[in-house]
């Protein structure tokens, strides 16, 4: 198994006191599979894909990426673990603003010393960029700028694709043309992938589909 | 992994050159102030030690004629052959230029600073012409004298160096030498000085020059301005880094998302950050020594006329600036970056719950703030009142300086609290609550403002104290319109009989080198004359102090003696045997040492073998002129033995004309610094502040009229911050006159106020904020429609 | 600058003298010795302004009362910058002189500089005194007293002659090279001493005999000349003997000698005199002959000389050795020992 996770709880400080966030959520991704975390807002899904990618640590619980326990990791571990195991793609893109679109997609192939010119040159090919290659973030529309990220994340042949809405700042039409695309290549390279939307029509493209309420699977 | 995380740093810079632009200008700026001031400070004191070192005055014993004036050569002679291993000095001026005639075969320094290779041919310098040795500027104001000029760096400025017999005959003192430097080593069996020469006085070395010791106040007024200029400029660093990490934090955040470990980026930038600063610290240290040589001639030329202290005019750029300004530009950029990589260090990595977070730490870190202003401010003042010494002085200014500017934003926001509290009219109601919100983006740089103010207030007003106390001083003390030295007894005897006839009054001017309370002391014997009655204004004094002194009982003592002994007006002091009251104590501003006054004809009594050789002549103002020319004419007097009173005045009024223009040049830039800082703050609240002022926009507001309403607020955030500035300036100038000058030189300065000169600071202060926001003014009223739009379209 | 350069520049004859090879050896406007010389007493015992270097070189083999031998030196180089009198301080005569006292483990030194014409050092013929600062050498030339001083030690001796002046070389016109560089030379090796040395440890009264040379010149060593070893050595039979070597840049030596006795003085040429060092030692950093084998074949002198101390380096402006030695082997006695040049 790709991913497991067991038993994942997480309680966050608010100014209204503590908010169990999760509370007790299992799950497991097979690789070349792919699986929507759907749910309301603040359901904790985004939460539970934040620990996925090591971007926070569950309070307990057990997180088994390939047979690693990355809640267990430090944060040099965990950063390791983001550069070349797990790629996340964003809602906002987070796109590196200084760097032209051709340096962004190679960006974290190159953190990660997996860099591959071919394959990332396939990857702004299939995903339309050529044309952009040159021009910095700024002078994309929100669709090129979320395909920029898209190839970014695959660049380094990760492991474990996760995707928080990451069309939710795209117009529909928009929207279908970059999931495919996306999930063309999860498919590809077989990688695993974990997409939270609360959109029921995207996550009826998945293999598998993982509803959340209140903290729990539903 | 390293190069790729530099090229997403570097290329931040490259996309972002204004940015860059403002960090390495606030850096190299502060730099620049403080090493040009630096500069100007060392520059003068490696002047003084090369003087001091031309003979060593500081290392070696000398012999002074006992009665003042100079030594018949033949008691050098018979000095030499009674085992007297000295080396005599012939020293005075002409055209300006100090001539320093020497024996370099007994000189225990041998030729000072001249050396071989420059020129020197002993052979000419011994006994053919002469050789004059002096830097370019000393010889071409000596002119052509005969001798051969040898230029010679060395040599300190304003002096030549050349053979006592050239010297001799230069300064028409044949036969006459003014001093005898003793050589450390002396041999056995040699006869008792009274016996050899009882016309002399053995000297002891001093520890530093005169000079030094004298000008220490001045310094210290510049050092102090260097200081202020330094926490300035590290203000605006501080701001030009908060806004490259609060520009940069997005993407900081990416590169974490993106798996780049914390430690690795916190080092890469602080990498990144060093070079900045090494890069705008070299930049800085240029732009000091521009500073530097600007202000130096007028430095030069205060400190010539004040202290007769010769410094040279020009500046020589020495190594040690470059790692001080360099090591100032790193350390200043640390202090001002440990802050903000601190809060990069526990950023968190997810933006979730961020927002309120952080304005929940800004809430707390304005109390904070608020607390250490209150701490600081009564430390302050606990410290004046009870605090002596130089070390509580400069403490205390720091607590008061730093205090005050923490207490900025709190006031500047109660302020504005009260303002919105008055308005009914909506917009009006509006500009105070932005501007409030603005306020903690802008408090830095207010905060740089409010102590460059200050710093401002504060040296001009002691500038100025300082002038009109030292012009009064001069009053007092050149009441005599005239003043002549004599060569000799035989000289002195002889002018005054000439004088009798032609003057008002003959004054004689005696002195003597005593011990007071175990303090060396100058002891003046003076004449009961309505000169001195009426002239002399005293700090503390009994009811008829001249009175006291005419009747041989009293003494009058300076400020220095008896702060440094303790002693107050109707105490006893003991001296020659003799007990005297003190009757008075006065001003002495300027002296390095103990003073004391007391009747003529009991120093008479006391020192029957002090002829009197300096008198100070009384007549009317307009006779001056013709008694100078009778003294030349028929006395042979050169104009070297003369003082003429109204023209030292008028000296003095220029040479403090020329520290104002110092001053004035030292204000224009501090607050050229602080409205760079605004400019900076400014810029950086743009981009931020675009979501905040496009509801007023939707609302009706043109844009037009949001940019004037920026450029009015930076010119009332101006105008608070001067009024909180002005008594923050007084407190530092009356802490700098009457706490650190006390402390460091024995004497208070009188505080006076000068309020044409604060206005014309506030004036400045306005144009230097109104300059900084126009351009951010400018920009914000051409912000395209769309980008304020843009704000209702998409969540942030 | 400091002092020491300074007086190498101004005594650029006496650093030839001793042996600094290439300064000053121009005379240029100076008087040049000439041969067949008459002198004229007293006026010859005073300076000649006019040639470039003068001295009034002393120096005494003195015994304490416990029979420990000392050595005394008292000297005034007088050195012209230009062949002319002067007064005032343009004067361009400059003096310097050297005072010394060696014990068997001590030797003190000091050093005096002075510009001519002011009064603070010079030499009178009539009444004959001799003096810089508070040093001087004042009588007539046969009695004198004689002073000086220094940081650690001081002396005050008297002089008495007890014998005839003796002229070195030809009559007094002594040759220093093959090339002809002469000097004016003549000594009076035959005073009595006696007076008080005041060292650290205390005043010594001592007696003993001085030897006094005169020489002036105004080019005393030639170009290739790099150093001389002086020798003036009293035997107890009576008889003294004066010989120096004057050493060549290419290792030779052009020697002179003077073989005093009661009844005549014998001029030697270069040859005669010999002088072969024995034992070297490390002084002041250099290596130093303090033995030599000393010949006079013609005398049937072969005499070991031997320093009493070997550390009588004078560390001067202008440094060399000089000191009192022993004399062993054909002939007993002592004497001094003057080494220039040794690098």
């Amino acid at each position: 198994m790709l991913l497991t996770a067991k038993d994942i709880h997480k309680t966050y400080q608010t100014a209204d006191g503590p908010f169990a966030v999760l509370r007790g959520v299992s799950l497991t991704l097979a690789a070349g599979e792919t699986l929507a975390l759907t749910g309301e807002s603040g359901s904790g899904k985004s939460t539970l894909l934040h620990l996925i990618g090591g971007l926070d640590v569950p309070d307990t619980g057990q997180i088994l990426l390939d047979g690693t326990d990355i809640a267990a990791l430090d944060d040099t571990g965990r950063a390791a673990l983001r550069r070349g195991t797990v790629g996340v793609v964003f809602q906002q893109f987070n796109l590196i603003p200084s760097l032209r679109v051709a340096d962004n997609i190679a960006f974290q192939a190159r953190l990660a010393g997996q860099y591959d010119a071919a394959w990332c040159a396939e990857l702004a090919d299939r995903m339309g960029l050529k044309p952009q290659l040159r021009k910095y973030p700024e002078q994309l529309s929100g669709g090129q700028q979320q395909r920029v990220a898209i190839a970014r994340t695959l660049a380094p042949r990760p492991k474990l694709v996760l995707a928080d809405e990451p069309t939710g700042n795209l117009d529909e039409g928009t929207a279908e043309v970059v999931l495919s695309l996306m999930l063309d290549l999860v498919t590809e390279t077989r990688a695993g992938l974990l997409m939270v939307t609360h959109s029921d029509r995207l996550a009826g493209r998945m293999t598998r589909r993982l509803h959340l309420a209140k903290g729990q699977v539903a | 992994m390293t190069g790729t995380i530099l090229t997403a740093l570097v290329s931040h810079w490259w996309r972002n050159p204004l940015q860059l632009f403002t960090l390495l200008a606030g850096l190299a700026l502060a730099t620049a102030l403080w090493s040009g001031v630096q500069a100007v400070n060392a520059e003068a004191r490696a002047s003084y030690d090369a003087a001091a070192n031309t003979l060593g005055e500081g290392q070696f014993d000398q012999l002074v004629a006992q009665g003042g004036g100079t030594i018949p050569q033949a008691t050098y002679v018979s000095l030499r052959r009674a085992g007297w291993l000295v080396s005599p000095v012939v020293e005075g001026r002409l055209n300006g230029v100090r001539i320093v005639g020497l024996d370099p075969l007994t000189a225990p320094g041998g030729l000072g600073p001249i050396r071989l290779d420059e020129g020197a041919d002993i052979g000419t310098f011994l006994t053919g012409r002469g050789q004059l040795f002096g830097q370019q500027s000393a010889l071409d104001d000596l002119g052509d004298l005969g001798p051969d000029a040898v230029v010679s760096p060395d040599v300190a400025p304003g002096t030549v160096i050349t053979d006592i017999g050239v010297a001799q005959q230069l300064l028409g003192l044949e036969g006459q030498v003014s001093r005898m430097l003793i050589a450390p080593d002396q041999p056995i069996n040699q006869v008792a000085l009274e016996v050899a020469a009882p016309e002399v006085r053995r000297q002891p070395a001093q520890g530093g020059s005169d000079i030094a010791r004298l000008t220490d106040s001045f310094h210290l007024n510049l050092t102090a301005f260097g200081l202020l200029s330094f926490a300035v400029g590290i203000f605006i660093v501080n701001g030009a880094i908060g806004l490259a990490f609060e520009q940069r934090r997005p993407v900081v955040r990416t590169l974490r998302a993106l798996g780049v470990p914390l430690p690795q980026l916190i080092i890469l930038m602080a990498l990144e950050l060093a070079i900045m600063a090494l890069v705008a610290g070299g930049i800085g240290v240029m732009l000091g020594y521009v500073i530097a040589s600007l202000l130096l001639p007028d430095v030069a030329a205060t400190l010539r006329g004040l202290y007769g202290a010769d410094v040279a005019g020009t500046l020589q750029l020495r190594p040690v600036w470059w790692l001080s300004g360099l090591a100032i530009a790193l350390g200043g950029t640390a202090l001002a970056a440990g802050g903000a990589f601190w809060k990069l260090a526990r950023m968190p990595l997810l933006a979730g719950a961020a927002p309120r977070a952080l304005a929940m730490a800004a809430g707390r870190r304005a109390v904070f703030q608020g607390v250490c202003a209150v701490i600081l401010l009564i430390a302050a003042l606990l410290l004046g009142i009870t605090g002596t010494g130089l070390l509580a002085g400069f403490v205390m200014l720091g607590c008061l300086l730093i205090g005050a500017a923490l207490a900025l934003p709190v006031l500047l926001d109660r302020a504005l609290a009260l303002f919105q509290s008055r308005t009914a009219e909506v917009r009006a109601a509006w500009f105070w609550a932005d501007t409030r919100q603005q306020l903690p983006g802008l408090s830095l740089a207010l905060m740089a403002l409010l102590l460059a103010m200050a710093a401002n207030v504060g040296v001009s007003t002691m500038v100025s104290s300082f002038r009109l106390t030292f012009t009064g001083f001069l009053d007092q003390r050149l009441a005599s319109e005239l003043y002549v030295t004599a060569q000799d007894p035989a000289q002195a005897a002889e002018l005054q009989d000439f004088l009798a006839p032609r003057v008002d009054a003959i004054l004689p001017i005696v002195s003597a080198e005593v011990e007071i309370a175990g303090l060396p002391t100058e002891i003046f014997g003076a004449r009961d004359h309505a000169t001195y009655r009426d002239a002399r204004a005293f700090l503390t004094a009994a009811a008829t102090p001249w009175d006291a002194v005419a009747a041989g009982e009293g003494i009058l003592i300076n400020e220095q003696l008896a702060r440094r002994s303790g002693l107050v007006v109707g105490d006893a002091v003991t001296f020659a045997g003799r007990d005297l009251t003190i009757a008075a104590t006065y001003g002495d501003y300027g002296n390095p040492i103990g003073q004391a006054i007391i009747n003529e004809a009991l120093f008479k009594t006391l020192y029957p073998d002090i002829t009197p050789l300096r008198f100070g002549l009384r007549m009317d103002a307009a006779e001056v002129p013709a008694v100078v020319a009778a003294l030349i004419d028929d006395q042979g007097l050169s104009a070297d033995q003369m003082i003429n009173q109204a023209r030292i005045k008028q000296f003095s009024l220029d040479v403090f004309d020329r520290t104002f223009t110092v001053t004035t040049a030292l204000n224009v830039l501090t607050l050229a610094v602080a409205g760079f800082a605004i400019l900076m703050s400014l810029l950086t609240l743009a981009a931020m502040r675009v979501p905040q002022l496009a509801p007023a926009w939707a609302m009706g507001m043109t844009r037009a009229q949001l940019g004037r309403f920026e450029l009015i607020r930076a010119v009332l955030l101006a105008v608070l911050t001067a009024i909180a500035a002005l008594p923050l300036g007084l407190a530092l100038a009356w802490a700098l006159l009457a706490v650190v000058n006390v402390a460091a030189f024995g004497w208070k300065l009188p505080m006076f106020l000068f309020p044409m000169d604060y206005l014309r600071l506030l004036i400045f202060a306005l144009l230097a904020a109104g300059l900084a926001a126009l351009w951010p003014a400018w920009r914000l009223s051409r912000t395209p429609p769309s980008d304020l739009l843009k704000v209702f379209s998409n969540e942030r | 600058m400091n002092a020491k350069i300074l007086a190498l520049v101004v005594f650029p004859g006496v650093a030839a003298a001793q042996g600094f090879a290439g300064l000053g050896t121009d005379a240029a406007g100076f008087s040049v010795p000439q041969p067949d010389p008459v002198f004229d007493f007293p006026t010859d015992h005073g300076p000649h302004p006019d040639y470039r270097i003068e001295w009034w070189y002393l120096t005494a083999n003195l015994e304490g009362p416990n029979g420990t031998p000392y050595g005394l030196q008292w000297t005034l180089f007088r050195s012209a910058l230009a062949p002319d009198a002067g007064e005032g301080w343009t004067a361009p005569q400059l003096w310097m002189g050297h005072a010394a006292v060696t014990t068997p483990d001590a030797h003190f030194v000091t050093e005096r500089l002075a510009r001519g014409g002011i009064g603070q050092a010079g030499v009178t013929a009539t009444p004959f005194a001799a003096w810089i600062d508070d040093w001087q050498l004042a009588g007539t030339f046969d009695v004198a007293r004689m002073t000086a001083s220094g940081p650690d030690f001081a002396y005050d001796m008297d002089l008495t002659a007890t014998g005839p002046l003796i002229f070195h070389g030809d009559a007094g016109y002594s040759v220093k090279s093959a090339k002809g560089q002469a000097s004016y030379y003549y000594s009076q090796p035959f005073y009595e001493v006696s007076g008080t040395l005041t060292l650290p440890t205390g005043e010594v009264p001592v007696t003993g005999s001085a030897w006094l040379d005169r020489e002036w010149s105004s080019q005393p060593l030639a170009e290739d000349q790099s150093g001389w070893d002086w020798f003036s050595l009293s035997f107890d039979d009576g008889s003294k003997m004066m010989g120096f070597l004057l050493r060549q840049t290419d290792g030779s030596a052009y020697s002179s000698g003077t073989w005093i006795d009661p009844e005549s003085t014998t001029p030697y040429g270069d040859g005669a005199f010999a002088a072969t060092p024995l034992r070297w030692a490390k002084v002041a950093g250099r290596d130093i002959p303090v033995s030599w084998q000393v010949t006079l074949p013609e005398r049937g002198v072969d005499v070991t000389v031997t320093a009493i101390n070997d550390a009588a380096w004078m560390d001067t402006s202008v440094p060399y050795w000089e000191g009192p030695v022993t004399v062993t082997g054909s002939h007993e006695g002592q004497g001094y020992l003057e080494m220039t040049g040794y690098e």
